[in-house]
């Protein structure tokens, strides 16, 4: 305990800010040896006690990989990964399947208290209005520890579970939609993904139903130099809706670790999925040493005429992060919508953005990208917004604004607007702006301290996307942002 | 009372105030006139803790404490107010926001209770009314698309809510047409009292009609050089600067 307690005070005295999600919970786990061959493989499959379709499924995607380069084109640096020095299984040892909260180990319930994230049933269900209470899957490294209230989301007919479960009790759900929207072949990432992937969650919700609480899961990184692949997969039936959404933190560490993460979401006709993220893993000290690497595939389908599907997420934390969330627009007068907040600060790198591919008829996608860049970080917009030859009708409006905090950040924008079709319209807006000397001593002037003043420009900044998350979580975002701008004022 | 003690300021090796020496007291409405570049807005800018002036010597006490080393938003917590010539935008900020923010703050480090948002509003609403400031521009982010006149005004009430001891008007005329100009200065004499400074920094006369000053002080290459009543103000409007700047005069 000593030699940890020594770890944890060295790296804290490096942070850039008060990374509070930085302690490393003593857990003992259960771990595959180090690198990754067929054996590791078979070896997860195993653990996880897997039907046959799917270790087929996974080895596939394993020798696909293989053949695969490592991509090179985004605007990130880092050194290479040694994919033979990391564990790719690692599960706390006494997680053995599906719990109910009475049965989970007290010290990771204790984890997610401290983290403040809410598990007690019977705490939520006293007092707290039904609409409001959260149903919330808990991921400890890379598995699934507990899931609430799944009894009440029965009733409705709502499927909410890990993804290991799913596979046991809901094979054909799982069969036939797995790899629909990010196939194995799909990219170097997301193929590692499809072979090692550790669990996830998996929901269902049936046809004409409005699931009558949010969903969330929670991944918590906890053991060092395991690699972390969560699949997660939603399918949202004809006429529903769900809310959903996923928070992740990590512990501080001097070495980085991987986060190649799949979330595949489809929509079938008249139904809605809103997926919200808010992303505070361990952003590397000011020197950008240790961190996550952030590599995530999300993607989602529009598959039924008339669905929707709404990205909005709030990222902060991370060392390196690598996303897109995007829409494939399939169904006619189907709609995708991404909201973004990015910040990066000390010597973080960002890219991400989205991608809105207008495939069927009349079909419309929204974009309001927000970055924020302050320290010495790298913030970089890349989006993909395309209509293909047959898709008529099809609308965009882009807005992607930067914030630049301070002098040694940088903001970048990476456009693309593809359209095969004559009747097309695609709007794009983009502004970058830099929180001037004069706003910030005009605020000051008035009472506010430099950090309040700059929360206060930065919440207005980003005020259009705030107001697309669930209420709750706009608040906890709001904090976020104002901690992860600490240490860029003066 | 706010005593400026032998100031001298330089920008880029240059000096702009030079062994400035003021006092006002408690109760006193001030003005400072004179030609552009003598320093006048320097004098508003340091006073109220601007970071991009290098203070060369010299002092300056808010009822006895120094200033100078304090961050501007402390300054403003002991009482300062500066009304901005050009008054900024924070896009996305609702004016509401903006003000329960910045009050809050001050009242947060002199120790005092937050304001509880039904309290605010009810001053807001009593401040907003004298200024003629309708409801519906305290919904919209502070100053984006207001008029020179509405921004103006929206300073004003600011200074209405966070009751400064100390307020500085730098060029508040400027931009306004002679109604803004009757409802700002309404709003700066109802402010008036015997616990409250004023410092009054203009070119023009005008607006000394209306917030009629108890004493005027010329300022010429970076310090005072003549110090009147109102009426010097009026000698001021008819012969111009030259008399107190030599062949220096309106550059």
């Amino acid at each position: 305990m000593a030699a940890v307690q020594e770890t944890v005070d060295r790296v804290k005295s490096v942070d850039v800010s008060e990374y509070k999600y930085g302690f490393f919970s003593d857990i003992e786990s259960d771990k595959a040896p180090k690198g990754l061959n067929e054996d590791i493989v078979r070896f997860i499959s195993s653990k996880k006690n897997e039907p046959d379709w799917l270790t087929q499924w996974r080895l596939g995607a394993y020798r696909r990989w293989l053949t695969m380069r490592e991509p090179e084109w985004a605007r990130v640096e880092y050194p290479k990964i040694d994919y033979q020095d990391l564990y790719y299984y690692s599960a706390p040892k006494t997680a053995a399947g599906p719990k109910s909260l009475d049965e989970v180990d007290p010290e990771l319930l204790k984890v997610y208290a401290k983290l403040g994230i809410p598990l007690g049933e019977q705490e939520i269900l006293a007092g707290v209005a039904p609409e409001r209470r959260v149903a919330v899957d808990a991921v400890f490294d890379s598995v699934s520890v507990v899931t609430t209230f799944k009894e009440e989301l029965g009733k409705a007919g709502v499927i909410f579970c890990p993804i290991s479960e799913a596979v046991q009790t809901h094979p054909e759900l799982v069969q036939k939609y797995l790899g629909s929207v990010v196939p194995t072949t799909d990219n170097y990432y997301a193929t590692l993904n499809s072979a090692v992937y550790s669990d996830g969650s998996f929901v269902y919700i049936p046809p004409g139903v409005r699931c009558p609480m949010e969903l969330s899961t929670y991944f918590r990184i906890n053991e060092q130099n395991t690699g972390q692949f969560e699949r997660t997969l939603i399918i949202a039936d004809k006429g529903s809706y769900v809310s959903y959404l996923e928070g992740c933190t990590a512990p501080k560490r001097d070495e980085n670790q991987l986060h190649a993460a799949v979330v595949e979401l489809i929509a079938l006709e008249d139904a809605e999925i809103k997926y919200s993220t808010v992303q505070n893993w361990y952003p590397g000290d000011s020197e950008g040493k240790g961190g996550i690497y952030n590599f995530v595939t999300k993607r989602g389908d529009c598959r039924g005429a008339r669905s929707k599907i709404s990205w909005t997420q709030v990222e902060t934390g991370s060392s390196i992060t690598w996303k897109y969330p995007s829409c494939i627009l399939r169904g006619d007068e189907s709609r995708g919508e991404f909201y973004s907040i990015a910040i990066s600060n000390g010597r973080q790198q960002v890219d991400s953005g989205t991608k809105m591919i207008h495939l069927g008829k009349n079909t419309t996608s929204r974009v309001i990208s927000k970055g924020i860049a302050a320290g010495r970080s790298q913030n970089t917009y890349r989006g993909l917004i395309s209509s293909h030859r047959k898709a008529t009708g099809a609308r965009n409006f882009t807005n992607c604004d930067s914030l630049l905090v301070g002098n040694s950040c940088g903001a970048h924008t990476v456009p693309y607007i593809e359209s095969h079709n004559p009747s097309t319209q695609f709007e794009h807006e983009a502004t970058t702006s830099k929180i001037s000397d004069d706003q910030l001593f005009y605020c000051m002037q008035r009472g506010l301290s430099a950090e309040e003043a700059t929360a206060l420009i930065v919440n207005g900044f980003v005020r259009d996307v705030l107001q697309q998350l669930p209420m709750e979580f706009a608040v906890e975002a709001q904090k976020l942002i104002a901690i992860s701008l600490e240490g860029s004022v003066g | 009372m706010l005593e400026v003690k032998n100031l001298t300021v330089s920008v880029a090796g240059r000096t702009i105030l030079d062994d400035f020496n003021l006092t006002v007291e408690d109760g006193e409405v001030a003005a400072i006139m004179g030609p552009n570049g003598t320093g006048k807005s320097t004098l508003s800018y340091v006073i109220a803790g601007r970071k991009d002036y290098t203070v060369e010597s010299g002092s300056i006490l808010l009822d006895g404490v120094e200033l100078l080393g304090l961050e501007p938003d402390v300054r403003a917590a002991r009482g300062i107010f500066l009304a901005f010539q050009y008054p900024l935008e924070i896009p996305g900020v609702a004016t509401m926001t903006f003000l329960k923010a910045a009050l809050n703050a001050q009242r947060k480090q002199r120790g005092e209770s937050e304001l509880t948002t039904p309290e605010l509003m009810k001053r807001v609403k009593v401040a907003a009314e004298k200024l003629e400031i309708k409801p519906d521009m305290l919904k919209r982010a502070l100053n984006v698309g207001f008029s020179g006149g509405e921004k103006k005004r929206m300073d004003i009430l600011q200074m209405a809510l966070l009751e400064p001891t100390f307020a500085i008007l730098d060029e508040t005329d400027s931009g306004l047409d002679i109604d803004a100009l009757r409802i700002v200065a309404g709003g700066v004499n109802a402010l008036r009292s015997p616990k409250r400074g004023f410092l009054i920094i203009t070119h023009y006369q005008r607006l000394l009609d209306y917030i009629v000053p108890d004493t005027v002080h010329v300022m010429a290459q970076g310090r005072i050089v003549k110090t009147g009543g109102a009426d010097l103000a009026l000698e001021l409007e008819k012969s111009g600067y030259r008399d107190y700047v030599g062949e220096q005069a309106a550059v």
